[in-house]
């Protein structure tokens, strides 16, 4: 990490005010992203982890600059996106793209496959014509693994792994360096998204993509992520290298969430903790900790004070207070039952 | 073992004429008494149907559904062949449903108590007073606490997993023999999956109930199921216990399903490509001709893999299996 | 049956849309019925005037109030002794026109005041759906009759005047359309891409409520002929000696006792214009919407 990371956020948040009645009232504010700094180093990828509710989609949307965070600052190659000047944004918007989740909402069904890959480039490289463009898609396409000549067919077309194919081809059309993937196998078959994930991997080693994977899957975050951040009401609760965190978890959460993924085995099957209750209300977060409700190992002073990440191994950060925790890795096995 | 449902060649076909498509092709099982058997596939396999036939949900107008279902009660009752109002008794009494989405099988404008008290006394005589006891039975039964007060709550005022523990209830209602699991926890977070198939598990521990568990994710098989069904366009292609069919599959379709899901315990090995099954689910129109799975096995022969019929084997212990080729790739293997 | 089968909806149900659509239409017997009378009425209003032995302007003092089928007067003849069947095609004609044109001049209105209110939103939304709905809240032909009463009353101004009054449905079904597009992954997929707002309104969202827009078409060409044949009818409209549906009513009235076929016939053309539009209107809404065939 000698080089400066390519991403970076500081103390980003994204509350949302939430009006109560008819005419105002008291409004409350739902404080979806509180307070995340985070650095993506160049060529990495951060798998982000966490059930709904936990702001994780919200992040991403912030990152990307289509909100505008109520505080905090969010870097792109040393840019504050707060302050560059439009022209700086419209060259940093070129390098960050988005793949979305759903692959039917996400591309127009009005539009053919070469029009849809078109529109990037329309915008950033106004000097291609119609053409020009259409050689571009169908290149493209062929780099997702798409014949080329599919370029005049329309979404209905396609399967859906073929159409997150598209939407991959889509993000890549204009070479960006940096790529926001929220949830985009989540919608697809198990054989499919293998499909899709390997499709993922071999774009991101050829051309050394910076990515910010978003799932709720932690094989998959597992699979895909070099670092593995982990997600709970508005707040990382844990941060490492992925083998780290799937080898020695630091914070309850994330064991929890390790323990709770199902795995097809009968055998050697691993201790299993389920967690009481669902995850509180981002309107009313609990005091201190904002796990401590659902914790198996909370403590009294869980309630005093929120806690902040604080480093545990090299680069392994955790926002737990307590040290004491020998936690349950994902490959620990349950003793046999007496 | 008591046998409580048998289900013998159903085939269901939606459409009419020339325009007919076979969506699910001769399936075969039974349930027994306390025990779980899963329906496992991916979108496209017919899974979903098979319940709604079982259920015969499907809009008779629509659909043509045969072969039969007998549902073994007091006495052999085949669900196929009874009269539409025979069927509405037995339907949330002696077999009962829950799906994927929770808010939209509740009723958004009454309450919890309401939709629960109403399911009891649709088809059982009971004073309200005591529907009312039964409904905060279950609700506490389905690990809610504060049942007396949840009965005043409304559907959108709980959350997804509540809701899922709510519509348990309002199954188990009328203690039903079967309950049918149409993808209860995918909707769900991980750890309120968990919950939910922990619930699920307990409950059939106490009532003894069967339960025919439709799920896309080997992963939920493996809590939950005592036999699994592998299904891929509308045929059984794989059947054996949970720990036959997870362990030791002999399709290739099941073992390469099984082989695409990423594991934990690689995770951040950063090991390569995930193994893939190339191509996707056929189109029932478009079903390939002998094995539906051949064109993207790679272990497919030709003259034999495309050649008609591809029966269902016995590889034994029950364990059964649809692949011309189960015995020589087991050799291989071994 | 959530589950049931992606291959089986992107395949065969979203392959076959149009012609799906176009399928639903067709098996819509009122709306073909609608279609057929459209059809129909336009001919005889376009030819009809040509095969006729009579102009409409031909006076006849000796043929006057022939009821109809006397001699070569197949729908009889006015106080005039005009002929009747030659007076209707051709106020059929300015009927038509203004109906179609105050649909388009309407539609247009009405589009692009919804595409920017919906897309918009915030202020500028809330502003222009506020002026629609205060449009709304006047008497539509109160509005009518008092602009009417301050202009010219010619057919341009009257078409001019019924496109004014009526944009505001489709404005406000444009509006709830596009709000709805708007949250979309497609539509930030386009903002990401960085396309500017014209090209995300006018060409990833306005193709996509083409279907809802051609259905309030329709049916605002029935409401603009039956606004029409009301402010002619009160002698507000379209002006003799050019005849339209309502000036022809208008005039009817005197001699509704002696020579009702002069108010029976002009009335039926308008029920049956009007009728027609609107089963055509219903059935486009069925046939656009896919759930009317999902089980």
């Amino acid at each position: 990490m000698s080089e400066k990371a390519l991403i970076e956020t500081r103390d980003l948040k994204q509350h949302f005010p939430l009006r109560k009645g008819l005419f105002g009232g008291k409004s409350q504010v739902v404080k979806a992203v509180d307070g995340i700094s985070i650095e993506i180093p160049r060529r990495s990828v951060l798998g982000l982890v966490g059930e709904s509710g936990s702001g994780k989609s919200t992040f991403g949307q912030a990152v990307m600059g289509l909100t505008k965070p109520t505080a905090g600052s969010m870097t792109f190659d040393g840019i504050d996106m707060a302050t560059a000047s439009s022209a700086e944004l419209r060259g940093l918007k070129r390098r960050m793209q988005m793949v979305f989740q759903d692959p039917f909402s996400s591309l127009n069904p009005r539009m053919s496959v070469a029009e849809t890959l078109g529109v990037p480039l329309r915008f950033h490289e106004p000097q291609l014509n119609g053409a020009q463009r259409k050689d571009r898609a169908a290149e493209m396409l062929e780099r997702v693994g798409l014949p080329g000549q599919y370029v005049d067919r329309f979404p209905h077309e396609f399967s859906g792994g073929q159409r997150q194919r598209i939407g991959i081809a889509r993000a890549l059309m204009v070479h960006p360096d940096f790529i926001m993937a929220d949830e985009v196998v989540s919608a697809l078959d198990v054989s499919v998204q293998a499909q899709v994930l390997n499709l993922f991997g071999r774009l991101q080693r050829d051309l050394e993509l910076t990515m910010l994977f978003i799932t709720h899957d932690l094989a998959v975050v597992g699979h895909v992520s070099d670092f593995v951040a982990v997600m709970y009401l508005g707040r990382v609760v844990e941060i490492a290298p992925t083998r780290e965190l799937f080898s020695s978890p630091k914070h309850p959460y994330t064991e929890a969430l390790l323990s709770a993924a199902p795995t097809p085995q009968t055998k050697n099957r691993r201790q299993r903790i389920v967690l009481k209750g669902d995850i509180p209300s981002p309107l009313n977060p609990p005091s201190g900790c904002p796990f401590r409700t659902r914790c198996p190992y909370a403590l009294e002073e869980c309630a005093h004070s929120t806690p902040e990440l604080r480093e545990f191994a090299s680069g392994h950060k955790a926002a737990c207070i307590r040290d004491d925790l020998s936690l349950a890795s994902a490959t620990q096995q349950q003793k046999e039952p007496a | 073992m008591t046998k409580v449902l048998t289900v013998e060649d159903l085939t269901i076909s939606f459409g009419t004429g020339d325009s007919e498509l076979t969506v699910v092709h001769k399936v075969n099982f039974t349930l027994e008494a306390g025990k779980t058997l899963a329906l496992v596939g991916e979108s496209g396999s017919g899974k979903s149907v098979t319940s709604l036939g079982i259920m015969r949900l499907l809009s008779p107008s629509q659909s043509r559904v045969q072969g039969k279902i007998v549902l073994h009660s007091d006495e052999d009752i085949d669900l196929l062949s009874l009269s539409e109002s025979r069927m509405r008794r037995l339907r949330g009494d002696r077999i009962a449903m829950i799906f994927q989405e929770p808010l939209t099988s509740l009723n958004p404008v009454y309450t919890i108590g309401d939709q629960i008290i109403e399911a009891i006394r649709s088809h059982r005589r009971m004073s309200k007073r005591n529907a009312r006891q039964r409904a905060i039975e279950l609700i506490d039964q389905v690990g809610i606490p504060d049942a007396e007060h949840r009965l005043g709550t409304y559907p959108h005022e709980l959350s997804g997993g509540m809701r899922q523990r709510i519509m348990i209830a309002i199954a188990l209602a009328l203690e039903p023999d079967i309950l049918i699991a149409d993808e209860p926890t995918t909707a769900l977070d991980v750890t309120v999956q968990a919950q939910i198939l922990e619930l699920l598990n307990r409950l059939q521990e106490e009532t003894g109930m069967a339960m025919l568990f439709i799920t896309h994710d080997f992963g939920v098989v493996a809590d939950i199921a005592d036999r699994t069904i592998v299904m891929y366009a509308g045929e059984m292609v794989e059947e054996g216990s949970t720990e036959t069919v997870l362990e030791r599959p002999l399709m290739p379709y099941t073992s390469g399903l099984m082989r695409a899901v990423p594991k934990l315990e690689t995770a951040g090995l950063k090991e390569g490509d995930l193994e893939s099954i190339e191509g996707f689910v056929p189109h029932p129109d478009n079903r390939p001709t002998g094995c539906s799975f051949h064109p993207r096995c790679t272990h497919a022969l030709a003259g034999t893999c495309d050649v008609p019929p591809v029966p269902i084997e016995d590889a034994g212990d029950g364990h059964l299996v649809r692949c011309k080729r189960w015995k020589t790739l087991q050799e291989a293997a071994e | 049956m959530a589950a049931a089968t992606e291959q089986i909806q992107t395949n065969s149900k979203l392959r076959f849309f149009e012609s799906r659509t176009l399928r639903r239409f067709v098996r819509h017997r009122l709306a073909i019925t609608g279609l057929v009378m459209i059809v129909g009425i336009g001919i005889l209003c376009v030819v009809g005037p040509w095969l006729l032995p009579h102009d409409m302007l031909d006076i006849n003092i000796r043929d006057r109030f022939s009821p109809p089928l006397t001699d070569t007067f197949i729908m009889g003849t006015d106080e005039m002794g005009r002929d009747l069947a030659a007076r209707l095609f051709m106020a059929g004609r300015v009927s038509l026109m203004v109906g179609i044109a105050a649909m388009i001049l309407s539609t247009l209105i009405g589009t692009v005041i919804g595409l920017v209110a919906g897309y918009f939103g915030k202020v500028t939304g809330t502003v222009l759906m506020r002026l629609t709905d205060s449009f709304l809240c006047f008497p539509q032909i109160f509005l009518l009759l008092t602009l009417a009463a301050f202009l010219e009353p010619n057919a341009f101004m009257i078409t001019l005047i019924i496109a004014v009054t009526s944009w505001m449905e489709v404005a406000r079904i444009v509006s709830a359309e596009i709000r709805s597009l708007r949250e979309r992954d497609f539509i930030t997929a386009a903002r990401i891409s960085g396309a500017s707002h014209r090209w995300i309104m006018f060409r990833e969202l306005l193709p996509n409520t083409i279907g809802p827009i051609i259905v309030a078409a329709t049916l605002t060409i029935a409401k603009a002929i039956l606004l029409e044949a009301y402010v002619s009818f009160l002698g507000y409209g379209i002006q003799p000696p050019m005849p339209s549906w309502g000036n022809m009513l208008n005039n009817a009235q005197q001699f509704l006792d002696t020579a009702p076929w002069l108010a029976i016939i002009p009335g039926i053309a308008i029920t049956a214009a009007v009728t027609s539009f609107n089963f055509i209107g219903d059935g486009l809404r069925d046939a656009l919407d896919a759930r009317s065939d999902a089980q």
